[in-house]
């Protein structure tokens, strides 16, 4: 039967054909706007709608943009160099930059912010990049005093001193432990604060000096800008951590007592905007100290916004111990941990791996809520603005502050909502 | 009494500003080794940081005085930047040793709020500008206008009293601070810009081209600006009442910032002999050394020069003195006698 | 030490051992308890400290605590207020008026997010490139700029782009108003409002007296609402039973319609166009800068995150849900509202709440534009006018707690109907 063609049909080809070039309208740029602009009346209609919006938005920018002034020592000198033309000022940032970057924080000393922002991400890495070696993670530890001392300056025993407290607490634990649990964990707790409270300030006189080592103090009322949004969310959220956490654990809780706290204080400072909270800093918090007592504008206003975000921090742990599948706990206890042994050892190296994202997401909401300081006073970028532009070089210059001070917000948000973005597709690979 | 509180964090014993304790304001001060004064957050003239950061203008220099006075260093002084919201909660709650931020001296401030004002540096009063064009020459043809204000200030209830006394309707437009109510009235979101008359002026003068903008004749209020303490502390009053009245004296009997040091050495004029510090010891009864009052006036230079150099003649603002002339030149600065 | 927490274990002790004090420590059952004890002791230790502290503060100050400063005369004026206000009224009655302010604007703002989000969202997903671009776009620069600039800028923008009132005037006018009936302005945007001939006059309810006419509108407008769902539900049950569904359409358009327009023609309803008078535009309703800039801001700040919200709650359905719903011949449009949005809805919900609370909280940024909501009235002048920062700010959370509870409550009760019901 192999000729059955060979007898009924005249002729087979037996080759395949050349191809030929598809159609005009199906190949290349044509195609591509065909299919993906204008497939139908619909979508040729949103098209256009686009385009004219793009097209008004450039035409309504664009000349303004290109047409901008770098060099210039007033806005009344940028108007005079424009001579009536439209055209951006942006010789204000300029002049400015620094301002909006650092406050008033001394020039000379701009190099410990910046070296604590890198250092950051070192102390950031091993956290966000689990390949790094663990041994990084004792950087990680020190890093908080390291960079106070960076920041603030002064003795460099009091950061010492403050963290020496924590290894106190490490050792009463292991020294408390071979006698009683209950009883370390009680020292653990007691011996770090009586260093603090008797010890702490004598040592730091003391070894000041003998050694008085230590960087150029700067007051806290010199941060201000860029700096000073950094300061608040970045402490905010790395201290609203472990007291989020602990929230998370009191909301799970069975005592109903600690529950109900938990619950209540969460629900509280979730329904009250941030700028009650802040204004409790600035106007309240010295009616619920000791008479007399203040302190620092800016270490309140970090103890309220750790606050906040603890609550918000709280509900996201929450999520993630929820996300945790229940014979993760059943495990736990069938290899007999006890309580915190198991949230140690198990519940919680998943649960906050499957937060990070929350966190990430609540750590740019709370850095963009930063800007609400200006409203209690501190020179936030938004206030440097409005003292910039009540210095009478740059009174009436408005948009190249806010495009700069935007741009900057957008870059560092952006950057972590895609670092986000990436943790997120990673667990759902780590999932599957 | 010493109350310390455990903060908690490391950080405490650096950034606690100022513990709890029975100190004098002025110990307190020494202890520290400069004076905190509460200022505007952004004044032309009054008080703004330049772009160095460091204060200028009229309030600042004021407390300059009273750091030259305490310390002999000027700049021994740090500014927390105030809105008109938070002014008073800071100096109530010790957060500033004292107010110095263009602050009308009014009743309820004096007595329900419970602060001393030290005296009077600057008479003010509320008044209108409005753009030339609008041809607007009097305060009573603002029927239905639209009002720039700032909130949280005596003006705001000066302005709601002075339309409805007058029967004429007003659409007010809230700002927050000065430097937005500035850009408001010139974009032209509204026709009237209302704050005290020196606010007023200097904004002016700030502007591309001030005389497009006319300040209107009516003065519908009495705002005397002055520096004010917390209640308690008499002789941290009387500290700052009287480095005032010591600028004030000086332009009385001619001291200057140029010729204090060398009056300073002695002259024939009693009263300057009191006033720095050669005759009377008045420094030791403040708490203070004999020189304060030379000190002060050596770092910011008497009142007419504060003044001048600020706000006045020197300046870009260029106010006049008017009411803030020397009581013998027909204005209203007076200082009680040094004796 | 795994006897403490396991609480199977416990079941299995006899609980006839005798009590000792050391069991409280020790024993599963009784170390909770007084773990709490401990706990409570503890709190109420440090809220009488806390309470001990104000007091002793306030003495120091030589203040009482009180709320009587919400009776005494306000002194200043407030330029949107919904009900009647001047500066003569008391405390509490600006703070009433900024509540009102509040609430209008957190219930505009929800809505204006909710279409901008849907809209985006949809378009998001849509497979013209140019336009999802634009809208991811839209959606990264809005979410990644905080919402006080946001604010500001929309404030600007305003005050700063739009044409002032005088320039609608003269022989050549720069500026035209919109259908001759909206005129868009830097003071603000002038809308037509409506009158009415017949007044029905007001009902005094104490705090508020709302108008008769409008409340007549709202009733008339619930019930042909009410009417309407009956008939839908009507022809539901007539489908179910026969088959065949009777045509509805023009009957709920007539329902609705036909009564509300009754009840305006008869009491002598007419548009009052806003015009030139003096400085300004008078008549017509002033939405002004400082309500147009939190609405917008606001809006489409939070429309941004609501887009994303409803992209991905589109996206979480599995497309065998459609491919199904095709297989069963429905047409696209009914397997979206009838597959695909009932199940998408269930996602989109609960972060939807979130930020419908986010956006009430942020009302409070009113402020920064001079928009005078209750932060504004009754946290910003009067506790500055007064002095009493302690009693004003502890109204001024608790009012916004009790907003954000009933939100959250409403929602609840939406969410829990819309809800899988689990079997």
């Amino acid at each position: 039967m192999s000729d059955t063609h060979s007898n009924t049909v005249a002729y087979v080809r037996d080759t395949m054909l050349p191809q030929t070039e598809p159609p005009l309208t199906e190949k290349g740029a044509l195609k591509w706007l065909r299919e993906n602009l204008f497939s139908g009346w619909l979508n040729t209609g949103l098209t256009l709608i686009a385009l004219f919006i793009i097209w008004q938005a450039l035409m309504a920018v664009g000349p303004w943009l290109l047409n901008s002034v770098w060099n210039a020592g007033s806005l009344r000198e940028c108007r005079d160099i424009l001579d009536g033309a439209t055209g951006a000022c942006f010789a204000v940032i300029v002049d400015r930059w620094h301002q909006l970057l650092f406050g008033f924080y001394p020039r000379h000393l701009y190099w410990r912010p910046v070296l604590a922002l890198v250092l950051l991400f070192v102390a950031l890495s091993p956290v966000l990049f689990p390949s790094l070696p663990r041994r990084l993670l004792t950087f990680t530890a020190i890093y908080p005093f390291l960079a106070y001392h960076l920041l603030w300056g002064g003795s460099v025993w009091l950061p010492i001193g403050a963290a020496l407290g924590f290894v106190v607490g490490a050792l009463a634990y292991i020294g408390l432990k071979r006698v009683n649990n209950l009883l370390a964990v009680f020292g653990a707790v007691l011996a770090p604060v009586l260093w603090w409270l008797v010890l702490a300030g004598p040592f730091d006189s003391t070894m000041s000096a003998v050694l008085p080592w230590g960087l150029e103090f700067v007051r806290s009322d010199r941060f201000g800008g860029f700096l000073i949004s950094l300061v608040i969310g970045i402490s905010g959220i790395s201290l609203s951590l472990p007291l989020g956490i602990l929230l998370a654990l009191g909301r799970q809780s069975d005592m109903i007592f600690i529950k109900s706290v938990c619950v209540v204080f969460i629900e509280f400072i979730r329904g009250v905007p941030l700028i009650t909270l802040l204004f409790t800093a600035s106007l309240l918090l010295n009616f619920f100290l000791p008479p007399g007592t203040s302190f620092d504008l800016i270490l309140r206003v970090i103890i309220m916004v750790t606050l906040f975000a603890s609550a918000y921090m709280a509900e996201v742990v929450r999520g993630g111990l929820a996300a945790l599948p229940k014979g993760q706990y059943e495990a736990a206890d069938a290899l007999g941990l006890d309580y915190w042994k198991a949230q140690r050892l198990i519940i919680m190296p998943q649960a906050l791996k499957i937060s990070i994202p929350g966190i990430v997401n609540t750590f740019i909401g709370l850095f963009k809520d930063t800007t609400l300081v200006v409203f209690i006073g501190l020179l936030d970028p938004i206030g440097l603005s409005n003292a910039i532009r009540a210095s009478t070089d740059w009174n009436g210059i408005y948009w190249e502050l806010f495009i700069f001070i935007g741009l900057l917000f957008f870059i560092f948000c952006f950057g972590m909502s895609r670092y986000s973005l990436y943790l997120e597709r990673k667990l759902k690979r780590d999932h599957r | 009494m010493k109350k310390t509180v455990f903060v908690g964090t490391f950080a405490a014993t650096a950034l606690v500003a100022g513990l709890a304790n029975a100190q004098s304001t002025l110990e307190q001060v020494i202890d520290r080794g400069e004076l905190i004064c509460g200022s505007n957050t952004g004044q032309v003239g009054f008080g703004a940081p330049d772009a160095d950061g460091v204060w200028q203008g009229f309030d600042v220099g004021f407390c300059r005085a009273v750091a030259a006075a305490i310390f002999d260093d000027p700049m021994a002084v740090s500014f927390v930047p105030l809105t008109s919201q938070t002014r008073f909660s800071a100096l109530a709650s010790g957060e500033v040793d004292v107010l110095s931020r263009n602050t009308t001296w009014t009743f309820v401030r004096d007595v329900d709020l419970q602060f001393n004002f030290a005296g009077i540096n600057y008479y003010d009063g509320q008044g209108f500008m409005v753009k030339s064009d609008l041809g607007v020459g009097s305060a009573m043809e603002l029927d239905g206008a639209t009002v720039c204000i700032e909130t949280g200030t005596t003006t705001e209830l000066n302005l709601a009293d002075f339309f409805r006394v007058n029967g004429m309707s007003y659409e007010p437009v809230p700002v927050d601070t000065a430097a937005e109510a500035q850009q408001q009235y010139l974009a032209g979101a509204c026709d009237v810009y209302t704050t005290d008359v020196s606010a007023l002026a200097s904004s002016r003068a700030s502007f591309a081209t001030p005389s497009d903008h006319t300040i209107l004749p009516e003065v519908v209020s009495k705002e005397p600006l002055g520096p004010a303490v917390r209640h308690g502390d008499d002789n941290w009053y009387d500290i700052i009442k009287w480095t005032l009245m010591a600028l004030v004296a000086a332009e009385e009997l001619g001291v200057t910032s140029e010729n204090v040091a060398e009056l300073a050495e002695g002259s024939d004029v009693p009263e300057i002999n009191r006033l720095l510090g050669v005759e009377g010891g008045f420094g030791a009864m403040l708490g203070l050394d004999n020189e304060w009052a030379a000190r002060a006036i050596a770092a910011v230079g008497n009142y007419g020069e504060l003044f001048a150099n600020t706000i006045g003649d020197n300046s870009p603002i260029g106010l006049e003195r008017g009411m803030n002339a020397l009581f013998a030149d027909g204005g209203m600065m007076y200082a009680m006698p040094f004796r | 030490m795994s006897s403490k927490t396991d609480p199977r274990q416990t079941a299995s002790v006899p609980a006839k051992s005798s009590f000792t004090l050391s069991m409280l420590l020790y024993d599963q059952r009784y170390r909770s308890i007084t773990i709490q004890i401990f706990a409570l002791f503890v709190l109420m230790l440090g809220v009488a400290w806390l309470i001990d502290n104000v007091s002793s503060n306030l003495q120091l100050l030589g203040r009482t605590f009180g709320f009587g400063f919400l009776s005494q005369s306000a002194g200043y004026d407030i330029n949107q207020r919904l009900i009647e206000y001047d500066s003569t009224m008391t405390h509490g009655r600006a703070a009433l008026v900024g509540f009102l302010n509040t609430v209008v604007l957190a219930i505009l703002g929800c809505i204006l997010a909710t279409v901008i989000g849907v809209v985006a969202g949809v378009l998001r997903l849509s497979s013209n490139w140019i336009v999802s671009r634009l809208v991811g776009f839209y959606v990264e620069i809005f979410r990644n700029i905080p919402t006080l600039i946001w604010i500001l800028i929309f404030g600007a923008i305003m005050a700063e782009g739009m044409p002032a009132p005088s320039a609608f005037r003269g022989e050549t006018p720069t500026a035209f108003m919109l259908f001759d009936a909206v005129a868009i302005t830097n003071r603000g945007v002038f809308v037509p409002s409506i009158l009415f001939a017949t007044e029905l006059g007001t009902v005094n309810l104490g705090l508020i007296s709302p108008s008769l006419n409008w409340l007549l509108i709202i009733a008339v407008l619930l019930a042909s609402f009410y009417a309407a769902r009956a008939l839908v539900s009507h022809a539901n049950r007539v489908q179910n039973a026969t088959g065949v569904r009777p045509t509805t359409w023009w009957k709920i358009l007539a329902l609705i319609f036909v009564p509300i327009s009754v009840v305006f023609i008869a009491l002598g309803a007419h548009l009052q166009l806003p015009e030139l008078r003096g400085f300004n535009f008078a008549g017509g309703l002033h939405l002004r800068n400082s309500f147009i800039a939190m609405w917008l801001g606001l809006g489409i700040y939070t429309g941004a995150f609501i887009a994303e919200i409803v992209r991905g709650g589109i996206l979480a359905i599995s497309k065998g849900q459609t491919e199904a719903a095709y297989a069963l011949g429905l047409q696209p449009g009914r397997t979206m509202r009838l597959v695909i949005l009932p199940q998408a809805l269930r996602v989109i919900i609960p972060p939807l709440i979130s930020q419908y609370l986010n956006l009430t909280k942020n009302t409070s940024l009113g402020l920064a534009v001079g928009y005078m909501d209750l932060r504004s009235t009754l946290g910003g002048i009067t506790i500055n006018q007064t002095g009493r920062e302690l009693e004003g700010m502890m109204l001024l959370m608790l009012i916004y707690l009790a907003l954000s509870l009933t939100i959250s409550a409403l929602m609840n009760v939406y969410n829990n109907r819309v809800k899988l019901k689990e079997r």
